[in-house]
């Protein structure tokens, strides 16, 4: 259960959102510069909201009221980022156990094994993420992000620095993240076909304000803009 | 036959000595102030950054004699560390002080260029993966500008092994305490038939430069194919 209710003023563009969703995955739907991405930062903890409320179960992650803001490090929750920001400087294996190495987690080996086979990147671990292909290491930041035990997996347009082909291998498994892992999700996206695959429910923002909280099935009524 | 005098080589390795404990001991304050620099906005921002490179503008000799004031024994610094039996003037010591604030200018130019030049966004993946500042800083800042940092201490090193200027101002030119290898030729080329003896410290200047110039070039292209490669 994630209930965000923010408001941020960046110069010109305002953000005042407020949504709840209990859905196993829902997606953020809206136009490029709708404020998608200044959203998942501030329930990530990257960007402070000026005023609201961001609570992830039962946990006050921010409250401007009561002064509460937790940092990112502790929030527990997993991103991964349109452009997978893999650490250059570490193999696969040591960007897959990052974040075990910092949360000082105990180390789960059946865990890491069923991610690894799961995203299919268990030959890819002694690579160095610079000789990687762009759906790879796609594959890579959300083991990264999984691994860490979030409460909630935050992904910002997993797919946006992709080509159609690569598009199609990596849906797949983020079907199989969504049946298998059971991690709620928040998937940003401004493509309907995406959304229709991975979300269960989609809160369509745009100009910086939530304009529906549907289900899925809302989207069909805009297959014409998608195709 | 190459050889040097006893009192070649104990030029030499001061000078060494003197390089290194300068370039290592300004390398922890170098980056700390690179960072602040980089990474921070605060009142006397431009002053602190307008006296970390004064060294660099300031006639050596002027270097020289602020550090005498400042840190001889009956300077403000220098009086106060005496009651703990630190003592810069005339000591070895002290030319390692001149050569590290010497070469401080352009050891924080290079990390602080590195610093800058790291991508944020990494830093932000970090902490979302559990890692505080702190760790962040330690396990993704400060690798990825592994290349400048090293880049910074080489510079650092020339130029406290070339240093000149400041130090002779300083700690003046005792053989065997405060004569380094600039000194030493100096000195060598004042008196009648010192000519060899100076032709000899200068090809071991020359070869200590390039050796310097070819470890940095090695280790910086460790850490690159460290972030590209396979």
């Amino acid at each position: 259960m994630l209930s965000v209710d923010v408001e941020k003023k960046l110069g010109d563009f305002s953000l005042a959102a407020s949504f709840e969703t209990a859905g196993d995955v829902t997606a953020l739907f809206g136009p490029s510069g709708a404020g998608k991405t200044t959203l998942v930062n501030m329930i990530a903890g990257l960007v402070t909201p000026d005023r609201g409320r961001i609570v992830l179960d039962d946990a006050v992650l921010f409250d401007s009221a009561t002064g509460i803001n937790i940092p990112a490090h502790r929030r527990r929750i997993g991103y991964v980022f349109q452009e997978g920001r893999l650490f250059p400087h570490m193999t696969v294996a040591r960007n897959l156990d990052y974040g075990h190495r910092m949360n000082g987690l105990p180390f789960d080996a059946a865990e890491a094994n069923r991610v690894i086979d799961m995203l299919d990147i268990r030959s890819l671990l002694e690579r160095r993420p610079g000789k990687l292909s762009g759906g790879e290491r796609q594959r890579i930041a959300v083991g990264r992000a999984l691994l860490t035990r979030p409460r909630l997996l935050l992904l910002d347009e997993p797919l946006a620095s992709l080509d159609a082909k690569r598009k199609s291998e990596i849906l797949p498994y983020l079907e199989k993240l969504r049946d298998e892992a059971r991690v709620p999700m928040v998937y940003v996206s401004h493509t309907p076909s995406e959304i229709r695959r991975i979300a269960t429910s989609v809160v369509w923002l745009d100009g910086g304000r939530v304009t529906a909280v549907r289900g899925v099935a809302f989207l069909d009524t805009m297959r014409a803009i998608d195709s | 036959m190459f050889y040097l005098s006893p009192d070649e080589w104990i030029a030499v390795q001061l000078s060494l000595r003197i390089a290194i404990v300068a370039t290592l001991t300004a390398l922890p304050f170098g980056i700390a102030v690179a960072w602040l620099l980089a990474r921070k906005d605060f009142w006397g921002k431009a002053l602190v950054d307008g006296l970390v490179h004064l060294p660099l503008v300031l006639p050596p000799v002027v270097t020289g004699y602020l550090l005498l004031i400042t840190f001889g024994r009956k300077g403000l610094v220098g009086g106060f560390l005496e009651n703990f039996g630190i003592v810069f003037s005339f000591r070895w010591t002290g030319a390692a002080l001149a050569c590290g604030i010497m070469g401080f200018p352009l050891l924080v130019r290079a990390i602080r260029l590195s610093f800058e030049s790291i991508d944020r966004k990494l830093e932000d993946a970090a902490s979302t993966l559990g890692a505080n500042r702190l760790r962040v800083f330690l396990t993704v800042t400060l690798p990825l500008a592994l290349p400048g940092i090293i880049a910074g201490m080489v510079l650092c090193f020339a130029k406290a092994l070339g240093e000149f200027g400041a130090t002779i101002t300083f700690v003046s030119n005792i053989p065997g305490e405060t004569q380094t290898l600039s000194a030493a030729i100096y000195s060598f080329m004042q008196v009648p038939r010192g000519e060899d003896a100076a032709a000899r410290l200068v090809v071991v200047a020359i070869i200590i430069a390039l050796a310097a110039l070819i470890v940095s070039e090695w280790l910086a292209r460790r850490a690159g194919t460290r972030f590209h490669g396979e």
